[in-house]
């Protein structure tokens, strides 16, 4: 499989050609935007926090296709999550991406492991951080 | 293609050690010129021979290293100066063209523009000759005006007139534009200049590799330009200005080189240029622009010029050709910027790279020209006279693959 290949594997086009969770959160009670002035990138996390526990994610914003991948599938991973394992599933991607290339891939990130091949892609981490980011300064509200 | 041609071409390529360079595994395709070029053989050696043989410092020392470092630096102003059709008294070198628009905006913007004034600059700048214009308008009370531009991305000059009166004291626009490879009709636009009283400025980081520079026939009043877009190294470039207008113009930078006598609480500047040169200057590099510009000038014109325009037209119409791709505006010179139908402009970029092709994509350091042609990015294609059609196949078979990807 070509590197290009390994970064836009199924998972990640399926979820930018047919994002979920997108578009406002009605009783959302936080939301954070985070954008790339680089490249204009945006992503809004929005979430409803019941007793402790994400009740719904959703995101809007534009971007790429790793960005769009990214804000919409980390609104799937982190619905059901108490503050602390969804902060776990945030430094678990970050770390995931951020790794050498050759790597192993932790288990347990679940559809988020699709995002490995960004390993390879140095200059392309901060897409799929862009939504990383918004998500914790959303936690963190 | 003609034999003579294809045979120029070759000589050309042979001299580019870096197009022999495999990215990804895959022959290299560098199309990203407009954000820096290839330096030759000859402009590496000139470069080298300085490391290896005069690493004196300039203007400064009376040994034998001293003397012969100063000879080749002021031998390299007079020959960037004969390339630009001015006097070496006219030429401040500096960094880049960003340097030289920073110059002006401050030199002379502080000496010249008050409360009530205004600059006029195009709606297709790089922020290069946008962002520094922002900053000393804001700062000198004065007012930034933008002259529009039509859909083809050049100037509308109707438009123009319509912005210009007493109170403009600067115009400045891009000669080749970065984005939408337009040419700016700069004598026009001089004679439109001088007729209220302003100064035009010409941003010619894109034009000097590609156009015949010759301020005295352009009619503007500064000329800025880079080094390494025009085939020499980074960190070079060159402010060409009337001599009247910099021998009125406040220094900008403070330091050793600029000074004609300094006591404990006050100094006195040196004429132009030296008064805009503090500190030690890129030696290594303004040596190597001049061999870039002396071997550009050794290559055939003619057949450069012939080269380029045929592989920018092939370049323009097989994008436009390719399904999905739309060309902003209607390019003229060396640069073709397009979009891809629901794939965003890093995505194109990362996928081509699979395919060893070079090209830019996001703004361009110009997001209000986006933001005028209604994208929010876009992917550049640019050309230099060492491309060939093997770079354009490729980088269309790339964009075969980013169908592909996200079919």
């Amino acid at each position: 499989m070509s590197d290009a290949l390994a970064l836009y594997q199924a998972t990640i086009v399926d979820h930018d050609r047919h994002p979920r969770n997108h578009g406002p959160l009605a009783g959302a009670d936080r939301a954070a935007t985070v954008d790339n002035p680089l490249c204009g990138d945006v992503v809004t996390i929005e979430l409803r926090v019941d007793a402790g526990v994400v009740a719904a994610a959703a995101w809007t914003g534009r971007g790429c296709a790793l960005a769009r991948a990214a804000g919409s599938m980390l609104t799937v991973a982190l619905a059901g999550l108490d503050a602390t394992a969804a902060h776990a599933r945030l430094d678990a991607l970050e770390a995931l991406v951020c790794a050498a290339p050759d790597a192993p891939v932790p288990d347990g990130l679940g559809e988020l492991a699709a995002f490995a091949g960004v390993r390879r892609f140095a200059s392309r981490r901060g897409c799929v951080l862009i939504a990383v980011r918004a998500a914790r300064a959303c936690l963190s509200g | 293609m003609e034999a003579d041609a294809r045979s120029d071409l070759a000589a050309w390529r042979a001299e580019v050690p870096a197009l022999a360079l495999r990215v990804r595994g895959q022959r290299l395709a560098y199309l990203d010129n407009a954000a820096t070029t290839l330096m030759a053989q000859p402009v590496i050696d000139a470069v080298a021979r300085v490391a290896t043989h005069l690493p004196g410092n300039v203007h400064r020392g009376v040994h034998a290293l001293a003397e012969a470092a100063d000879a080749a630096f002021e031998g390299a102003r007079a020959t960037i100066a004969r390339h630009l059709g001015a006097r070496p008294d006219e030429v401040v070198l500096t960094s880049g063209t960003t340097a030289a628009i920073n110059l002006v905006a401050h030199a002379w913007g502080r000496a010249n523009l008050g409360p009530g004034d205004a600059v006029v600059v195009s709606a297709l700048e790089h922020h290069a000759n946008l962002v520094p214009w922002q900053a000393v308008c804001a700062e000198r009370g004065a007012t930034l005006r933008i002259a529009p531009i039509d859909d083809a991305g050049r100037i509308d000059l109707a438009a123009l007139d319509a912005l210009l009166d007493a109170r403009v004291k600067l115009i400045a626009v891009a000669h080749l534009s970065n984005v939408v490879g337009t040419i700016a009709p700069i004598a026009a636009i001089a004679a439109r200049a001088h007729a209220v009283g302003a100064r035009l400025l010409v941003d010619g980081a894109q034009a000097l590799p590609h156009l015949a520079i010759d301020v005295a026939a352009l009619g503007c009043d500064f000329y800025a330009c880079s080094g390494h877009k025009a085939y020499g190294p980074t960190g070079t470039g060159a402010l060409w200005g009337r001599a009247e207008l910099l021998a009125a113009m406040p220094p900008w930078q403070h330091g050793g080189e600029m000074v004609a006598a300094v006591e404990a609480t006050r100094a006195r500047y040196r004429e132009a240029p030296a008064r805009f040169e503090a500190g030690t200057p890129n030696i290594c590099g303004v040596i190597g622009l001049a061999a870039a510009l002396d071997h550009a000038a050794a290559r055939d014109r003619a057949a450069v010029a012939a080269h380029e325009a045929r592989l920018h037209a092939r370049l323009r119409r097989d994008l436009a050709a390719t399904p999905g791709v739309r060309v902003l505006g209607e390019p003229e010179a060396a640069v073709v910027a397009f979009t891809v139908a629901g794939v965003h402009p890093h995505d194109v970029a990362t996928i081509v790279d699979q395919e060893g092709v070079c090209v830019r994509s996001g703004l361009h350091c110009a997001e209000p020209l986006h933001a005028r042609l209604g994208v929010d990015a876009s992917v550049r294609a640019s050309l230099a006279y060492y491309n060939d059609d093997a770079d354009v196949d490729a980088l269309l078979a790339g964009l075969a693959r980013v169908r592909e990807v996200f079919a």
